[in-house]
């Protein structure tokens, strides 16, 4: 496969956009015409399909030196978007391993691992990194291994120590979340940090999935799809940044919701780490716009249904209750009400 | 309703086995304090090994002089919590395990003697809190990621950078404060009223 | 789910250390490095005993850098139930047997100050790879080990010499008992104490600790418990209609395993709560042996864990 990568913004003048190929293979979230809360793990492992975002271990696309652009500028913005608590210093080294191997073996052309011994050599050609440093030593890198190999990987990631019946938020870069906050969450436990979550309390939604986490093994991930909107293709939808991204919401109109609106889709995984036991979990966002996702008969139909039919506590939950009537309006003039096939794949054309 | 799980849950004092026992208390915390002493079954023994520290509370109430008469092996009155927070710190260093610790009084006593018990290395899991008094609550606005002390409203103003914000019951133990959120960020100007919520 | 991918290995060395346990080093069949585990991980080593299959337990107690080879060292018990014995007897160099990815339960807490580790027999083995873990890392540590005989004390001369402050050793041959509470007042706040040999040693050291006022998030044990024996009973699976003769030495776990079935498992133990399993229905009384289920679901008998309880009685029916 070959990528040519994108020069676009994911800010101001927003230049980004999907090329077809990046649509169809984009992460559609919903197998029915419905959404209700699932603890919808299966292993992380390849599907089969060429060239969906499911093959590799952690996913490269055209979008790749955008989006670590950006994450430079909000880093450079708040730096308290990447935060490790003392003892998760070693959890990053595994992480660091984890993707460097990863990447080195699944685009070869793209990456290169060479190890002697500790000394290890990383290249990566798109960003134009070049360097050598000593696994498990700090001072041989320009800053942690957390933040070092995560500056240059596309996705949101959170290193959770696993003690006391739980798993604990003790590490993580964000800079591309659905709107929360990791300096006010670091160092919360999973069901804490989970609280603001509507509905899924009560379901024992939360129950099921900690103690499903906590059994997670190393050499056996896992994954997940999650997903929510987001007007404009920004992916720095922080709190923290709120005031300025706020006002979009109540900006759209008919005319702009097609090119405006975006379905974003976080495609998560989870990875038993082994020298400090710590589950990675990588957030990995997806942006499409829903003009682009009418583009797909199946997608467009389905969407519509679901948006239509989602309880208003998820919607209000997920930002868009305000909205809803705006986005069903536009969603309805591409459902002829024919029926849809299971499963998030398009149909073939 | 049930309150959300990241809002922390105080519940009584009571004496639990120990070596050592650290008590800190301000406002009407000092009420927690007495009943804590009364209730051991060696009040002889439990008082020569505990060491107490209390500061008045939210709006200055002041009940230093009660606590002073029980009569602790080691009594501190400090005049405020950000004042005693050094000694507060040697005491937790020097301590061995077996080191009981209670807090009482407002909620931002609890957690910022809480965060520096954590420090300490002593699990949060096993320090006793007992909610008493003001209500007040310490906010950590979102945004700029100032504290503002003792809101009574929501919403309220951030002290530091002036937006204005509503209250969530989502709290940090490792800020020691809920979380502040812009009330008017997607309407600018759309502010509700401030309620008193937090007395 | 069980401990991951299996990694098949080959023994390149097995070495006695006295008369009752013995250390075996493998290397992977297919040349690749194993994984780099953390302290406290064990590994289930899969052997086919002439026809039956074992699955037992093991820490790694090897350097969690040391990715070339795995080591476990395995204390023999003529009582038990032949996991112990056909590795003692009948394992050498060039024998194939196959490796779970490391698993850990019993890992360091890296947020603590000190590290304080007690350890009884062949409870040794986990602290010997912790040991290593703190040194790379920088961190402190103290261990209390305490055996029969010094002859008995696998590793005792190895670790008086390398870590010789760190390190006091207590043997019973001469009387030498761990003044426990004298030891426990000492520590400073943020010590983790990590205790693991056998049953009522380890019982001993929880109560002690509790009882001078640790609290419960600094207090980490491990024990293996191996499946008791007993009287054969049947076992019906209702969701696979399968049903099964669990034999006097066999556990109700690996009797569902022989039939075909893979259900999930993680430490054999009793401890992780992995297998458990709901009761449908049984005739006889179910003898729960773990440390999983709570007091009320052990009365309740609608749960049991398989890896190491058994029933009194004829027969039981699982959801499986």
């Amino acid at each position: 496969m070959s990528l040519d990568f994108r020069d676009e913004t994911f800010r101001g003048d927003f230049t980004f956009s999907n090329s077809p190929e990046a649509v169809r293979r984009f992460p559609f979230p919903f197998d029915r015409d419905a959404y209700m809360y699932a603890v919808n793990i299966e292993r992380h492992v390849p599907t089969g399909r060429e060239g969906s975002v499911f093959e590799h271990a952690f996913d490269v696309d055209e979008h790749y030196v955008s989006e670590m652009r950006d994450r430079a500028l909000v880093l450079a913005e708040d730096p308290l978007r990447c935060q490790s608590l003392p003892h998760m210093a070693l959890a990053g080294w595994d992480l660091l391993e984890l993707i460097m191997e990863s990447k080195a073996r699944d685009y070869p052309d793209l990456f290169s691992l060479t190890k002697d011994g500790d000394r290890w050599h990383w290249v990566n050609r798109p960003l134009n990194v070049d360097d050598r440093f000593t696994f498990l030593d700090e001072a041989t890198l320009p800053c942690g291994p957390l933040e070092y190999i995560t500056r240059q990987t596309q996705g949101d990631f959170t290193l959770q120590d696993q003690r006391e019946d739980s798993l604990w938020l003790d590490a993580g870069i964000v800079t591309t979340q659905a709107d929360w906050s990791l300096d006010f969450d670091l160092g919360m436990k999973f069901h804490e940090w989970h609280a603001p979550v509507p509905v899924a309390h009560q379901l024992g939604v939360f129950d099921r999935a900690l103690k499903f986490l906590m059994s997670i093994q190393h050499g056996q991930p896992y994954r997940r799809l999650n997903w929510t909107l987001t007007v404009d293709p920004l992916l720095d939808t922080s709190p923290e940044n709120y005031p300025k991204w706020g006002p979009s919401r109540a900006s759209l109109t008919p005319e702009t919701v097609g090119r405006r609106m975006h379905l974003r889709v976080e495609l998560q995984s989870f990875w038993r780490l082994p020298r400090s036991n710590a589950l990675a979990f990588p957030i990995r966002a997806y942006l499409c716009s829903f003009e682009d996702i009418v583009s797909v008969p199946k997608w467009g139909r389905r969407l519509h249904r679901v948006l239509r039919d989602i309880p208003e506590e998820l919607a209000t939950y997920k930002g868009f209750a305000r909205n809803r009537g705006l986005l069903v309006d536009y969603l309805a003039a591409f459902d002829d009400g024919q029926p849809t096939s299971p499963g998030i794949w398009p149909d073939d054309p | 309703m049930e309150p959300i799980l990241s809002r922390p849950r105080y519940g009584k004092l009571a004496p639990a086995k120990g070596r050592a026992h650290l008590a800190m208390a301000d406002g009407e915390g000092a009420g927690a304090l007495l009943d804590l002493v009364a209730q051991a079954p060696d009040r002889a023994g439990f008082l020569a090994a505990l060491h107490v520290i209390y500061v008045p509370g939210p709006g200055g109430l002041d009940r230093g002089e009660e606590v002073s008469r029980l009569g602790a092996a080691l009594c501190h009155r400090a005049p405020s919590l950000a004042a005693t927070l050094p000694r507060l710190r040697k005491v937790l260093a020097d301590a061995h395990m077996g080191t009981q610790v209670y807090l009482a009084g407002s909620e931002g006593l609890i957690g910022q003697a809480l965060r520096e018990a954590m420090e300490a290395g002593l699990p949060f899991s096993a320090v006793q809190t007992e909610q008493r008094g003001s209500l007040a609550r310490r906010v950590q606005c979102v945004h700029c990621k100032g504290v503002t002390e003792e809101v009574v409203t929501d919403p309220f103003r951030c002290s530091h950078c002036g937006l204005h914000l509503f209250v969530r019951d989502h709290y940090s133990r490792r800020l020691a404060a809920f979380q502040g959120v812009n009330i008017d960020a997607e309407e600018p100007g759309q502010v509700p009223l401030p309620v008193v919520r937090f007395a | 789910m069980s401990g991951g991918t299996p990694i098949p290995v080959v023994v390149s060395e097995v070495t006695p250390l006295n008369d009752l346990v013995t250390r075996f080093r493998f290397r992977r069949r297919d040349g690749l490095p194993f994984p780099a585990f953390s302290g406290g991980a064990h590994t289930v080593v899969e052997m086919d005993d002439h026809g039956t299959r074992r699955r037992n337990p093991y820490s790694l107690m090897g350097d969690p850098a040391d990715t070339a080879a795995y080591s476990i060292s395995v204390r023999r018990d003529d009582a038990g139930r032949g996991g112990s014995l056909y590795l003692h007897r009948h394992v050498r160099p060039g024998s194939e047997l196959v490796l779970s990815h490391p698993v850990n339960l019993f890992p360091l807490d890296l947020r603590a100050r000190k590290h304080l580790f007690i350890a009884g027999g062949i409870g040794i083995t986990p602290f010997l790879a912790m040991i290593h873990q703190c040194l790379r890392l920088g961190l402190r540590f103290e261990l209390h080990y305490t055996a029969r005989t010094r002859a008995l004390g696998a590793y005792m001369d190895d670790l008086e010499r390398q870590h010789g402050r760190n390190v006091r050793l207590y043997l019973d041959d001469q009387d030498q008992r761990l003044d426990l509470s004298g030891l426990l007042a000492r520590q400073p706040l943020g010590t983790a104490l990590y205790v693991c040999g056998p049953k009522p040693m380890i019982a001993w050291v929880l109560a002690t600790a509790r009882d001078m006022g640790w609290p419960e998030a600094a207090l980490h044990s491990e024990e293996f418990l191996a499946p008791p024996t007993g009287a054969p009973f049947r076992a019906s699976l209702a969701r696979s209609g399968i049903g099964v003769t669990v034999g006097p030495h066999q556990s109700l776990l690996e009797a569902i395993e022989a039939a075909g079935l893979d259900p999930p498992y993680l430490c054999r133990g009793g401890a992780c709560g992995q297998c458990e399993t709901d009761v449908l229905a049984c005739e006889g009384r179910i003898l729960h042996n773990d440390h999983w289920l709570t007091d009320a679901q052990k009365a309740s008998g609608t749960k049991i864990m398989p890896c190491v309880s058994r029933i009194e009685g004829p027969s039981i029916t699982l959801d499986r």
